[in-house]
């Protein structure tokens, strides 16, 4: 799908004028119309993980059928709760997979803590492989 | 249970109860200046906008509620807003007719 060409440092205008003092306006993530460099359209494949993270997405939002243990609108939630410094710094399906994971927490399908221990073990075993 | 596909002239009907629908094809709408917390739909560029309904879309289960697992309902009235996008962007370089779409819930819309 072809990206929208971004504008080349809007004005605002009168109507988004005066907001200076609102504790809450623009979301990081809703920056349609902030001034940004050319959009360079490139074609890329997907690693293997990302393809998981997006089966991960179909599988638990239940239009495979099974039951759906979360909605679309929760992973953009989630990923719009992500800091800005973070969120610029990661890339698209690193989003999706933190989001994903936020939600299964926010659900009560996994845990905190599972999902720490979790993650310490993988680390564990990839610097085990990495040693050998 | 509101039949939104009879208010819609049977277009396009709907799996959920929805509130009524309030504008037509045609109707002057502006867009709510509004900045709440929680998942919002509506771009922050347009808010504060007026536009022209340009199609009814449907009914469906509202993104902000989903968005913190609730259902959603009664489903909301969605709309295609047309904006000219000179109106949109002060310094827009293209011609005076070039128009922008977008896809707002009817919440967000209040009659001018």
């Amino acid at each position: 799908m072809a990206k929208p060409k971004k504008s080349t440092g809007s004005k605002k205008t009168d109507a988004q004028d005066g907001r200076a003092d609102r504790l809450v306006a623009r979301g990081h993530h809703d920056m349609g119309g902030l001034p940004a460099g050319r959009v360079e359209p490139s074609e890329h494949d997907y690693a293997e993980w990302e393809r998981r993270v997006d089966a991960l997405m179909v599988l638990l939002s239940g239009v495979k059928g099974g039951p759906p243990r979360m909605t679309v609108d929760e992973l953009r939630k989630n990923i719009e709760a992500i800091g800005p410094e973070a969120y610029d710094k990661m890339s698209y399906y690193e989003r999706w997979v933190t989001s994903i994971t936020q939600t299964m927490i926010q659900r009560g399908v996994i845990t905190t803590d599972e999902l720490g221990r979790r993650m310490e073990e993988v680390r564990a075993r990839r610097e085990a492989a990495c040693k050998k | 249970m509101q039949k939104v596909a009879a208010a819609a002239g049977g277009q396009y009907p709907t799996r959920y109860p929805a509130v009524a629908v309030r504008f037509a094809p045609g109707d002057r709408v502006r867009v709510r200046d509004s900045a709440p917390l929680g998942h919002i739909r509506t771009p922050f560029y347009i808010r504060g906008h007026v536009g022209v309904i340009e199609r009814y879309c449907g009914a469906f289960p509202n993104p902000e509620e989903l968005a913190q697992m609730r259902d959603g309902l009664p489903a909301q009235p969605l709309y295609r807003v047309r904006f000219l996008q000179r109106d949109v962007w002060a310094d827009y370089p293209g011609p005076r007719e070039d128009t922008i779409d977008i896809e707002i819930f009817q919440h967000w819309l209040e009659r001018t």
